[in-house]
């Protein structure tokens, strides 16, 4: 920041306004435990594999249905692969399912929100799609999709990829209308303040308007709403592997881990609790980060 | 009020057209076929004989016209002949399941009452343990009791149902055998036994559930409560006199509860898209174990159907919550 301090005042080194937001951020302790944990999941599941360099789809039909050992510290599955492996193999597709659709429903949801909000011809049609969106029975509509295109996909983009960008897609298509009804809301506000008429007074045009002034006034909910999708996300997605109609049995999930092991969760409940515990813990620890990112981000909490 | 209503239920009707045609389409768009299932050995002329008995020759458009047909017209018709004895739809096609053979609508409505009681009840009971918790953890902000609810709620909407449903069924159907583990869909009630053996074999679904709406709810419970307590009117009436019961049970309660009734509307049609993981794990016979049959055996009808039904529920209950709003809350009235 550039503003000049009062002689008065104790002169302070400059400092952005995101350490303000941190400062913030550090005193609640469930935002902060929260992201420690996420940090923690995220070492586990892109170091994890360079420590236990078991490969996931490792079948050894002689070593089937073990507790925890030191040669399988979370046991193996039915057909002897090693369930620490797999989980780390798992949980690397459930979060980068999670942070992609998050991103493409980020982005949709921004776009039609900010185009809504500026232009004043578009807003009836958009938010009358929103309405349309919000009014589908989601899930129903997911699964649908997710097996009618499943063939397609897969035979044009290899089985692993295509399903990717398919649940991906399906997700983000489907996650949007929120971030976009609270950008709409928020660049309606900003629309009306001093800044943006003197930029428009000076004729800029609505391209550089909505990049430079707009969108990083709008940041904040926009960042909310981005981790709150990762964790919506990440819990579609499971949801659907755990109807049988997510990933292909051999290219785990951490819901597909745990629909494998729903039949047998009688004699082996640890394989059923493990994806469990992993899918619920990243969900609440991203929850509790946006929770704390909200108060932090919101300027009139700040500094209390 | 009545111009309030009557433009909610114009643009529901449209948005109904729109939303049926997307789903239809979407079918539409789809590689997958009907006949897949079909032997090989069929020969193929007999496979052409059966798309025709199908309808599956006439374009996409005079199929969807005919589907509109069948389940705006003919099956109230039905419906009515099967209430009241009578026969006007005798002769008329019905919308039929490509899987059994039977109309859609006699499978959905052999289906509707398992889910609408284990939904049902769940929902009910969500509620109940929502709004008292709610009410207290607003009272008392940031006591013992408000931060484990706010724990507990944290937690009821980040763990999955079908985790939660999982780790009931380990703990009490197959450790404590408390409950049985899977429902059990032939049990009539008759007695006071079956009563009480269909009791015991809905606890677990009904608690899944009814912990993940409670806490949505009692969130809702706690922001609104929160935001009638600062207001002035209820100043007013502690300097009147009036004992803290009255205050907060009668004027902050009416009033927080606007908002409350049409979250509590509103999220009606989302538990039955809900209820489709719920009835999974239990494995309950309603509709949206059907819904996931149908959808793997590429039952079009079956699907579209129910999808529609799915679709024709959030948007009367997005009616019903607006014009909750606007008779409970005079000001919505006018605008």
């Amino acid at each position: 920041m550039t503003d000049t301090t009062p002689a008065t005042a104790k002169i302070r080194p400059p400092r952005s306004q995101w350490w303000d937001v941190w400062d913030q951020f550090k005193t609640h302790k469930g935002a902060l435990v929260g992201l420690s944990i996420f940090v923690l999941i995220l070492l586990a599941i892109t170091i994890g594999p360079f420590l236990w360099d078991m490969a996931p789809t490792y079948v050894d039909l002689r070593a089937r249905n073990k507790g925890f050992s030191a040669a399988h510290p979370l046991g193996t599955d039915q057909l002897g692969r090693d369930v620490l492996a797999r989980m780390m193999a798992g949980g690397k597709v459930s979060i980068s399912v999670g942070l992609t659709a998050m991103m493409l429903s980020i982005m949709l949801g921004t776009t039609i929100g900010v185009l809504a909000g500026y232009f004043r011809r578009l807003e009836g049609p958009l938010m009358r799609l929103t309405d349309l969106f919000l009014a589908l029975p989601l899930l129903p509509l997911l699964l649908l999709m997710v097996t009618l295109f499943r063939e397609p996909l897969s035979k044009s983009f290899g089985p692993e990829r295509g399903i990717f960008l398919l649940i991906v897609f399906a997700i983000g298509a489907t996650s949007w209308m929120q971030t976009a009804r609270i950008v709409r809301g928020e660049v309606l506000g900003l629309k009306e303040r001093e800044f943006v008429l003197a930029a428009r007074s000076i004729g800029t045009p609505a391209r550089r308007m909505i990049l430079r002034h707009v969108l990083p006034n709008v940041l904040s909910p926009i960042m909310v709403s981005a981790t709150l999708g990762i964790a919506s996300a990440i819990i579609t997605e499971s949801a659907l592997s755990f109807l049988g109609l997510g990933f292909p049995p051999d290219f785990p999930t951490w819901g597909r881990l745990l629909y494998d092991a729903v039949d047998q969760m009688q004699l082996y409940p640890w394989r059923v609790i493990l994806p469990g515990v992993a899918i619920s813990l990243t969900v609440l620890s991203v929850n509790y980060i946006g929770d704390g990112l909200r108060d932090a981000l919101d300027p009139r909490i700040r500094g209390r | 009020m009545l111009t309030l209503t009557l433009r909610r239920l114009l643009i529901a009707i449209p948005t109904l057209i729109i939303i049926s045609l997307v789903i239809f389409l979407l079918l539409e768009a789809a590689p997958g076929d009907p006949l897949g299932d079909v032997p090989l050995t069929v020969p193929p002329e007999v496979k052409e004989k059966m798309r025709l008995a199908l309808g599956l020759d006439s374009p996409w458009y005079v199929r969807y016209g005919l589907w509109m047909k069948q389940f705006f017209w003919v099956e109230p018709v039905h419906l009515w002949d099967a209430l009241f004895g009578t026969h006007f739809g005798d002769g008329m096609q019905r919308v039929i399941s490509f899987q059994s053979r039977q109309p859609v609508m006699q499978i959905i409505a052999e289906r509707l009452p398992q889910t609408l009681t284990v939904v049902g009840l769940a929902y009910l009971v969500g509620v109940l343990i929502a709004l008292p918790i709610g009410i207290i953890s607003a009272y008392r902000q940031y006591s013992w009791f408000d931060n484990l609810g706010t724990f507990i709620s944290m937690i009821g909407f980040s763990v999955p149902t079908f985790f939660t449903g999982v780790v009931l069924i380990i703990v009490f159907a197959v450790k404590l055998q408390w409950f049985p583990s899977v429902y059990d869909t032939t049990l009539q009630v008759t007695d006071w036994a079956s009563f009480k053996q269909q009791m015991r074999q809905m606890v677990m679904p009904v608690t899944v559930l009814a912990l993940y709406n409670a806490a949505q709810i009692s969130r809702f419970m706690r922001a609104s409560m929160l935001d009638n307590l600062g207001q002035d009117y209820v100043r007013t009436a502690r300097a009147k006199g009036l004992t803290e019961k009255v205050v907060v049970l009668i004027h902050v309660l009416r009033n927080s509860l606007i908002p409350v009734v049409t979250v509590i509307a509103l999220g009606v049609p989302t538990i039955f898209g809900g209820a489709i993981i719920t009835e999974q794990v239990f494995k309950v016979n309603g509709l949206g174990q059907q819904l996931i049959l149908s959808i793997h055996a590429n039952d079009m009808p079956m699907v579209m159907t129910l999808t529609f039904i799915f679709a024709i529920l959030i948007v009367l209950f997005n009616l019903v919550a607006d014009l909750l709003y606007g008779i409970l809350d005079p000001r919505i009235r006018y605008d």
